[in-house]
């Protein structure tokens, strides 16, 4: 019994390791992602993220389930959310959208740009991160832009003024290992490509044009606008945590009692 | 009380009923750590049916909106995400319950002879429970809900002359839509829950007929009794022992799904897929579509069965028997024992090579086939997907534990069964 028990185990533990393996295989292969810099529990940076995300994204974007006022999760009183954050005639109950119909988008754009209540959720954060950050200019591209994470994506890189633009640097290499070495070297947001003739290429971005921030401060931009979409995806996620700790501790105590009455009642039988 | 009670019995046999399915029902001293998973599966429909009841207050069947409503639970009803969430983990918890417990009775034989109708009723339980979970999994309308759905139906239009004809039918329209998220619905709330509900009552009724099973194989009921007692001298009362013993488990039990709930409600993807967050887009297939979890055992089946005679069909018909071929287990052993503890290494090996590969299975339906790359040149099979390859002989391993299951049952070298259970 106990080896049909470690066999058990072993074939259990052989079954988990391998679907975390799938999960976290969900990045695409050849992409390296950059962790992201991001802090739930930082109502500051969740502020500016929220600015920031009203001032850049909610022009063409909409996030049609969150509303206004739920911005008090993070700190802000409804007086800062309506005269800082709120500049059509909505009110602060309604949730994020925009002037332009789904009509509209259809029209103008070669793809509607997609609601990003839940876009965190959908694309996780550090794609998020990467994806603001992978953006550089491609003059085949209709747009002018392309992307290292998501390739002849539909979207402009809106934030160029503040990053600067970026070109693509592509080192080519006669292995893949060998490229794939130096894209761990080179830490952060890479690609690796297999060329033609079996060449692979490794895929980065370098500033070409400075813009008005620094790498840092646009790194520290991109970081608080992905940290407060994490949130918008899931505004009770802090909440969520916070009950879970209390919850299982719960659990513990009533666990004492429980095995406690169990062994009392048990203690007769032989 | 007393002479409420009287007035009660002499009008409904509540004291009766309550005792004989458990009050006063006598099990086996010997339940190990396998037998929790029956009370927690009872328990997990409870909560299924409660949450399910406070969803339904909010969450609107209508393709417009159905989306938009479980946005509107998890963000602006009063804990409308604790609701939702217990009820996306239960699901998947309730299925890791059920395997556990199905496995409990292959390892204990607990289908023989004379449970061979509480076993009948479990499979139909488990049948019942895998068309809930497909039935309500369309619910919340995201792009996994609806392309997992227009799959699955799908499978109907590969049965020939009739199949177009009976995928139609069962969506209700030409493609997944409002009408079949309509009766998907209705089933989902109240056609399969009065299934499941009749059937658990079936299940225990019978299982309380012939009395349970345990870790030895012994039947308590043919033992002599205590003289002190009156019970079978490995008998005990289910309550208050096992009652108490069960609440323990209850707890354990909710302490692993409350991590799950509070710390990782997505379970990296396999609760909660990320897909579907985003609604349902009839225009746009997902790169990948995958079912959930649960059924991807049966999936890898599915897609490892090649086609034949200009059909797909034998795929749906390979997977259809590998969920009903568990309904002829009482009929294909033919052990001398029961138990796992006297059975020789023969129906051993067999059972854990059936484990493995429906481990293997599972893993490899939420994969694409070609996670493992082809063959190479130069191997046999070149250029075919290995995870392809690999799934068709553990399907073959899945059924050759069952249909050659009267052979090596019968020529297994057993060890004598005791008379009196192992206990301590």
């Amino acid at each position: 019994m106990s080896k049909l028990a470690r066999i058990l185990l072993v074939s259990l533990a052989l079954s988990l390791s391998l679907g975390a393996g799938s999960a976290l295989a969900q990045a695409e292969a050849g992409l390296r992602l950059a962790p992201a810099p991001v802090n739930r529990l930082d109502d500051e940076s969740l502020q500016r993220g929220a600015r920031d995300f009203i001032n850049y994204c909610l022009t063409c974007h909409t996030a049609q389930y969150m509303r206004y006022n739920r911005l008090e999760d993070i700190g802000l009183t409804p007086a800062e959310i309506t005269d800082n954050l709120m500049f059509a005639t909505q009110k602060i109950g309604d949730t994020m959208t925009v002037a332009m119909t789904p009509a509209d988008a259809e029209k103008w754009f070669p793809a509607p740009p997609p609601d990003l209540t839940l876009e965190a959720r959908v694309r996780g954060r550090d794609w998020l991160y990467n994806y603001l950050l992978g953006f550089y200019r491609d003059e085949k591209s209709a747009s002018g832009w392309n992307n290292i994470v998501f390739p002849n994506v539909a979207m402009p890189h809106v934030l160029w003024q503040l990053s600067g633009t970026n070109k693509l640097v592509e080192t080519e290499f006669e292995e893949q290992g060998k490229a794939e070495g130096a894209a761990i070297a080179a830490k952060g947001l890479s690609r690796v490509e297999e060329k033609p003739g079996g060449k692979y290429a490794l895929l980065t971005v370098a500033t070409d044009v400075p813009g008005t921030m620094t790498r840092a401060q646009y790194e520290a931009f991109v970081g608080d606008l992905v940290n407060y979409l994490d949130y918008m995806g899931e505004p009770i996620k802090n909440q969520r945590i916070h009950l879970g700790i209390v919850v299982l501790l719960f659990l513990g105590v009533l666990f004492v009692f429980a095995y406690a009455l169990k062994r009392e009642y048990w203690k007769d039988l032989h | 009380m007393s002479k409420l009670m009287t007035w009660i019995d002499d009008r409904f046999p509540l004291t009766a009923l309550w005792e004989s399915q458990w009050g006063k029902y006598v099990a086996p001293k010997n339940f190990n750590f396998w037998y929790y998973f029956g009370s927690l599966a009872a328990f997990v429909l409870v909560m299924q049916i409660v949450t399910g009841i406070w969803l339904t207050m909010n969450y609107k069947p209508d393709a417009a909106k159905a989306f938009e409503s479980v946005e509107y639970i998890m963000r602006d009803v009063q804990w409308g995400w604790l609701i939702r969430y217990m009820h996306s983990t239960g699901a998947s918890m309730f299925f890791v319950v059920v395997y556990l417990h199905m496995f409990r009775g292959l390892m204990y034989g607990s289908y023989r002879k004379p449970r061979e109708l509480t076993w009948i009723f479990g499979c139909l339980i488990y049948l019942a429970l895998m068309a809930e979970a497909f039935f309500g999994y369309l619910l919340p309308w995201g792009q996994m809900s609806y392309w997992g759905a227009q799959v699955i139906v799908n499978l109907f239009s590969t049965i020939p002359v009739i199949g177009d004809s009976l995928s139609t039918w069962i969506r209700g329209d030409y493609t997944i839509s409002d009408v079949t998220l309509n009766r998907f619905f209705a089933f989902h709330v109240a056609a399969l829950p009065l299934v499941l509900v009749a059937l658990v009552a079936a299940h225990l009724m019978a299982l309380h007929e012939t009395g349970s099973n345990n870790p030895d194989g012994v039947e308590i009921k043919k033992q002599p009794k205590d003289p002190k007692t009156g019970l079978p001298l490995d008998g005990i009362y289910s309550h208050p022992y096992y009652s108490v013993k069960d609440i323990v488990g209850v707890i354990v039990f909710l302490a692993v799904f409350s991590i799950v709930v509070f710390f990782l409600p997505n379970m990296g993807g396999y609760f909660l897929e990320a897909n579907n967050f985003i609604p349902a887009n009839p225009l746009k297939t997902p790169p990948e579509i995958a079912p959930v979890w649960y059924f991807t055992p049966f999936y890898a089946m599915l897609r490892a069965v090649p086609s034949f005679l200009g059909t797909q069909v034998w795929g749906v018909l390979v997977m259809g028997a590998a969920v009903l071929i568990f309904f002829a287990l009482p009929w294909l052993d033919n052990g001398a024992v029961k138990s796992i503890r006297y059975r020789g290494g023969l129906y051993k090996s067999y059972l854990v090579a059936f484990l493995v590969a429906f481990l293997i299975l599972g893993y490899l339906g939420t994969v694409p086939v070609t996670v493992w790359g082809q063959f190479a040149d130069g191997f046999p099979f070149h250029g075919a997907d290995r995870a392809t390859v690999l799934s068709r002989v553990l399907t073959i391993v899945y059924f050759a534990f069952f249909l050659l299951m009267p052979w090596y049952t019968k020529r297994d070298r057993t060890k004598p069964q005791p008379d009196r259970v192992r206990w301590k």
